[in-house]
């Protein structure tokens, strides 16, 4: 026995009032390195022993503030510089929208780091080598027993003085504790090589799996069912319908926008009644219809309307639009004959649309008012 | 009734039980055989999660066609289950976080049950979003991570502080957890024989030795903890409510929604707790460390939070009237009569008009009537959520464009599915861990702390 190292002496106590007095004894006794132990904490052992307040609170101020202001500076960079988005017609730095985020990353960072900091800093956890863990002082105070060890390094440490200590103070149980040859010899495990290496083929199957995931995986089938579905391209055979096109006519009726068919085929009478010009006479319409006038009608016409143009000869000639017949047309009676056509003349509805035969109609009447001015006019 | 004696505090728990006892009495379902009703309630709800699992695999092979979602009925049931399985996750950290600061010594008997229902609920809750995102596996992209886009998330969007508030949640009700549980798996260590076990207890008590240099800062942390978990515990659902405040359409346009959101959870929360607490003290005989006036406490909260989702209710009313905005007016008058009414008064029968019977002191100590209250409770809130959720959507701003919502067999499945899977992860809970904290409860029974004659 006598070869093992002490590591402290330990009493045990039955009652909280007794540990109390105990642990009080004891630092007023001037013993710096002693420990209680005691199933759950006891009111008012801290000031028994009396041990400074913890400091794991600056921990949680400290990471929270850095956390939240790496929260803002992350997302200031992300959305106002190096991708600026509008989002909702919001400024691309809107500091009001991110505080529910900043607000949670402050509390993740200063939780997370409060209990590392307590458990790997503060307590040096994992530690299942200490000289207490196994031994039957440690069994008691873990469920009903209260424990006070004063450790045989401490300057003032003296085996009677301490047995006596005890004894006076009425513990119900006095053992020495030693330290086994393991613990002393414990070293470190996560240094090994055998862990490391552990550590390393965890880090490469796991940054192996997610490469796989994300860059080959999702891109085989089924996975890939969004990225590559089946369509028919125009002009292409179609395994649908029965008569194989895969481009489709539209069903009967369809008018296309802006294009609402002309209703009064072979009644230009009626279209005289009906139809009323709906582009009003400007400088830009007049514009418009001289020049439709000149490219599509000159060459029968005449640039002045008098049917007598450069085609001479070669066609029958269209008779003057400056008659009296034609200059007491309706504008849809002339949009009649430009629609359709008339005798000789073909429809022109290909060539002009519907605003460039009414801008045209403006412009004869331009023409028709020309030649057969009058004395109000001149001035 | 007699007259109280106030000379002293009552002890929470009841008749002054050795600590020992009560060691024995939390481990022993640890250390017994599964019993045969446990073995029947495990494959209840591994039945359910059957039925969830069948439910996603039609999901996932033919698509969410498979739900009854329509346009414009875009969110139902997933949203409906994820809000209300959030919502029950919520009294857990209430019980741990709010109560601790509120130094309500009740608490230590249900706290660590609590704090698993938290961590199950918020897990099935956290499934939803993934499943209604279409593509469950893609969810590192609600991350913002460098991608080959280039693209960030939207900061501003409320669906993604819901991402942060969610995980950060379920993170730290885990840490308060684990924190919790590593006196308890210290004790197990030093009173298991079996080795396997007493290597997997030494690897998560780290070493715990139950110093008193230890527990110091250990209660600092907790402390800590706690006062980061309180206001943590009101923003999450602040936010969930967000996702409908945010938006623009009537019925969800609200400044209410927040604490309302909150009420309703903590109201909810509590309900399944107690619910799953008076099965849970029965059958493993904790009659006297979850005492009948701890459940007493409980349906008080449920009285106030009740009331409180009632207020929100009524004040919804008057504020669509008082805004004299027709459409805000329509959206209230089509809830509670229109083609969703039937859904309404269900909510409102459970919600505001159940809870009101534990004005009754005789109701609020009976445990076949608390039961079955809180059972409604648990309904109405599940109903409170679809009537949120559907009926705005189904009767939106244009008319042409309402469509009646009708679930689908598969949308039944994965609600039944995941009541499965939160009770298989329960069950699984009262046979793997202690259900109740040992260290805390035995700091609270009598006798257990120093008589304080010298303060």
């Amino acid at each position: 026995m006598s070869d093992k190292i002490l590591y402290g002496y330990s009493a045990i106590f039955d009652k909280p009032d007794d540990i109390i007095k105990a642990a009080k004894t004891v630092a007023e006794h001037g013993y710096k390195k002693y420990d209680v132990n005691t199933p759950y904490p006891i009111h008012g052992m801290n000031n028994a022993m009396k041990l400074k307040p913890s400091k794991l609170g600056y921990i949680s101020l400290i990471v929270g503030l850095s956390g939240a202001l790496a929260a803002i500076l992350t997302m200031w960079w992300m959305s106002a510089v190096d991708y600026p988005i509008v989002y909702g017609g919001k400024p691309f730095f809107s500091f009001p929208a991110y505080i529910p985020v900043v607000f949670e990353v402050t509390v993740l960072s200063a939780s997370i780091a409060t209990v590392l900091a307590m458990l790997f800093i503060f307590f040096k956890f994992p530690n299942n080598s200490h000289p207490l863990q196994g031994t039957e002082y440690l069994k008691k105070v873990s469920s009903d027993k209260y424990g006070i060890i004063i450790l045989a390094d401490d300057e003032k440490y003296n085996e009677n003085e301490v047995k006596n200590l005890f004894q006076s103070l009425n513990a119900s149980e006095l053992e020495p504790i030693y330290w086994d040859n393991d613990e002393i010899n414990h070293k470190h495990k996560i240094f090994e090589p055998k862990f490391i290496l552990f550590l390393v083929v965890v880090a490469i199957l796991n940054s192996g799996a997610v490469y796989f995931v994300y860059n080959k995986l999702l891109f085989m089938v089924p996975f890939n069912w969004m990225m590559e579905q089946e369509r028919q391209n125009v002009q292409q055979k179609s395994l649908i319908f029965s008569d194989g096109f895969g481009m489709r006519t539209p069903v009967e009726g369809t008018i296309a926008r802006g294009h609402l068919p002309y209703q009064f085929y072979g009644k230009p009478d009626l279209a005289g009644e009906k139809l009323i010009n709906p582009i009003p006479v400007s400088k830009s319409s007049l514009k418009l219809g001289q020049e439709k006038y000149d490219t599509y009608c000159s060459p029968c016409h005449d640039y002045h309307g008098t049917g007598q143009s450069r085609l001479n000869g070669q066609f029958p000639n269209p008779p003057s639009l400056h008659s009296e017949k034609l200059r007491s047309w309706s504008d849809g009676r002339i949009f009649a004959v430009i629609t359709e056509g008339q005798n000789v003349m073909p429809s022109y509805s290909t060539q002009l649309t519907e605003d460039e035969r009414w801008a045209v109609i403006n412009y004869i009447r331009v023409l028709q008012r020309a030649m057969n001015a009058k004395e109000s006019d001149i001035k | 009734m007699s007259a109280v004696d106030y000379s002293h505090e009552i002890s929470v728990v009841e008749g002054k039980p050795a600590l020992r006892e009560l060691d024995d009495l939390i481990i022993k379902p640890l250390e017994t055989k599964p019993n045969k009703n446990f073995l029947i309630a495990l494959s209840i709800t591994l039945g359910m999660l059957g039925f969830f699992v069948i439910g996603l695999g039609l999901t996932f092979y033919y698509g969410i066609g498979m739900w009854g979602n329509n346009n414009p009925v875009g969110w139902a049931f997933d949203i409906v289950n994820f809000v209300f399985w959030v919502g029950i996750g919520h009294a857990g950290t209430l019980i741990s976080a709010i109560l601790f600061l509120f130094r309500q010594k009740w608490r230590t008997g249900i706290a660590r049950f609590a704090e698993g229902m938290t961590i199950f609920a918020v897990m099935t809750a956290a499934l939803f979003p993934l499943i209604h995102i279409g593509r469950f596996w893609l969810p590192l992209y609600l991350m913002p991570y460098p991608n080959q886009h280039s693209l960030w998330v939207n900061f501003t969007s409320p669906l993604l502080w819901d991402v942060f508030a969610v995980s950060t949640y379920f993170t730290v009700s885990l840490i308060f957890w684990y924190v919790g549980l590593i006196p308890d798996f210290a004790i197990l260590r030093e009173k298991t024989e079996n080795k396997i076990k007493k290597t997997i207890y030494s690897i998560f008590s780290l070493g715990w030795r139950f110093s008193n240099r230890h527990w110091q800062h250990y209660e600092m942390v907790y402390l800590i903890l706690a006062g980061f978990a309180t206001p943590l515990v009101l923003s999450v659902h602040t936010i969930v409510s967000f996702d409908f405040a945010v938006s623009i359409l009537p019925g969800w346009h609200t400044t209410i929604f927040p604490p309302y959101f909150v009420a309703g959870a903590v109201f909810s929360g509590f309900a399944m707790v107690q619910n799953v607490l008076i099965i849970v003290r029965k059958i493993f005989h904790y009659e006297h460390i979850i005492t009948l006036d701890t459940l007493e406490k409980m349906n008080k909260i449920m009285l106030l939070t009740g009331s409180l989702v009632g207020y929100a209710y009524g004040m919804e009313f008057f504020i669509a009237w008082y805004s004299g905005n027709p459409i805000e007016q329509f959206t209230f008058i089509n809830r509670a009569f229109g083609p969703y009414a039937w859904a309404y008064w269900i909510m409102l029968t459970c919600n505001v008009v159940s809870p009101q019977l534990f004005w009754f002191k005789k109701i609020r100590r009976s445990i076949p009537i608390m039961f079955i209250v809180a059972v409604f409770v648990n309904v109405g809130m599940w109903f409170e959520r679809f009537v949120i959720v559907v009926t705005s959507l189904a009767n939106d701003f244009l008319p042409s464009s309402w469509a009646y919502y009708k679930p689908t067999y598969v949308d039944f499945m994965i609600l039944i599915g995941s009541f499965g899977f939160f009770f298989t992860f329960i069950l699984l809970f009262t046979k793997a861990l202690p259900v109740v904290s040992m260290a805390e409860v035995k700091a609270v029974v009598d006798g257990a702390q120093p008589s304080h004659h010298d303060h």
